[in-house]
């Protein structure tokens, strides 16, 4: 009996995604969600710009390639064009919370009935390992060799907490995949934003803290611990935003 | 009888299944390169698999497949 094998909706093209690299495990765990729900047919995926945008070559699903920052905008379009067709983007945070924030935070106010797939790894990966918004105060990168200095550069941008300030999301959740438990804990939440869409829920956004062995310059093993070290008490995990909850709560 | 099988040759050596693994039965190959030129991450034991798929849940390029 097959107790764990690749899902249906990867295909077999070998990533491109340097060693160690947590998006790998990031889109199995959509590809999981897609076969669990059996929508692969009908599913559109928007690939960002960033370490994930030949996304593309590896679900077996119809897929965009958005301009920076554009995807959600992009997955607007595609939804309200094809209402029948389940539509996720999925995009790192140099994408989502920096060139693309206004169609991020646009999107969610809309309320639209997409599933949006955070990647946060607090660095620009394809690029080089520049600073991003959402690097950690004193972090090291290209653009901060001596570290973020937040009197010069401001704070990072907790995206989920501020999403979820809106009235329009339906769901919000950060998770991490660092540890085979917190990953466990990503595939629900996955899973969950993707159902949301497919009940006509409206919509989710998942945060996945996420590690850059290579621009962090550790090993894949010591990013893996950064991330429970780090950047796990900057951006707590948990559920911001659940209407599921607040709206049982409301009936009661 | 637990079965794991990797897919060698898209291996590219990480090691998050050798840290993910609790019964600590994998290792990456000292003298094998796989067709990417890395050291493949391969079993040493496998009797003492107990197909938990914490190697799997953990592989980042999706290369392991887990049978019992």
């Amino acid at each position: 009996m097959v107790v764990f094998q690749k899902p249906k909706s990867l295909t077999d093209t070998v990533m491109h995604y340097c060693p160690g690299c947590t998006h790998g495990i990031v889109h199995r765990l959509v590809a999981e969600a897609i076969d669990e729900l059996g929508i692969e047919g009908r599913t559109i995926g928007i690939a960002p710009v960033g370490c994930a945008v030949m996304a593309y070559d590896y679900f077996t699903v119809d897929m965009v390639q958005a301009a920076h920052g554009r995807a959600p905008a992009v997955a607007t379009g595609v939804k309200r064009a094809n209402p029948e067709n389940i539509v996720f983007t999925y995009q790192g945070d140099g994408d989502l919370a920096a060139i693309g924030m206004a169609e991020t935070v646009h999107s969610a106010a809309r309320g639209e009935n997409i599933t949006i797939v955070f990647i946060n790894n607090a660095i620009y990966g394809m690029t080089g390992g520049q600073m991003a918004p959402t690097s950690l105060p004193g972090q090291v990168t290209q653009t901060s060799p001596y570290g973020r200095d937040i009197q010069q550069v401001g704070y990072p941008i907790r995206v989920s907490e501020m999403l979820a300030t809106l009235d329009g999301p339906q769901y919000i959740e950060r998770v991490a995949v660092n540890n085979v438990k917190n990953v466990r804990n990503a595939k629900k939440a996955i899973l969950k934003a993707f159902k949301n869409q497919v009940d006509g829920k409206g919509f989710s956004l998942v945060e996945v803290l996420s590690s850059c062995p290579t621009n962090w310059g550790k090993t894949p093993q010591q990013a893996l611990e950064l991330i429970e070290e780090n950047m796990i008490p900057y951006y707590p995990l948990g559920v911001y935003k659940d209407r599921d909850l607040t709206e049982g709560v409301a009936k009661e | 009888m637990a079965r794991v099988t990797f897919e060698k040759d898209k291996c590219k050596g990480c090691g998050l299944c050798i840290e993910a693994c609790p019964k600590k039965i994998l290792q990456l190959s000292e003298d094998e390169i796989n067709l990417r030129g890395y050291y493949p991450a391969m079993i040493i034991d496998q009797d003492k698999c107990i197909a938990c798929s914490f190697c799997a849940i953990m592989c980042p390029d999706c290369i392991i497949t887990v049978e019992k």
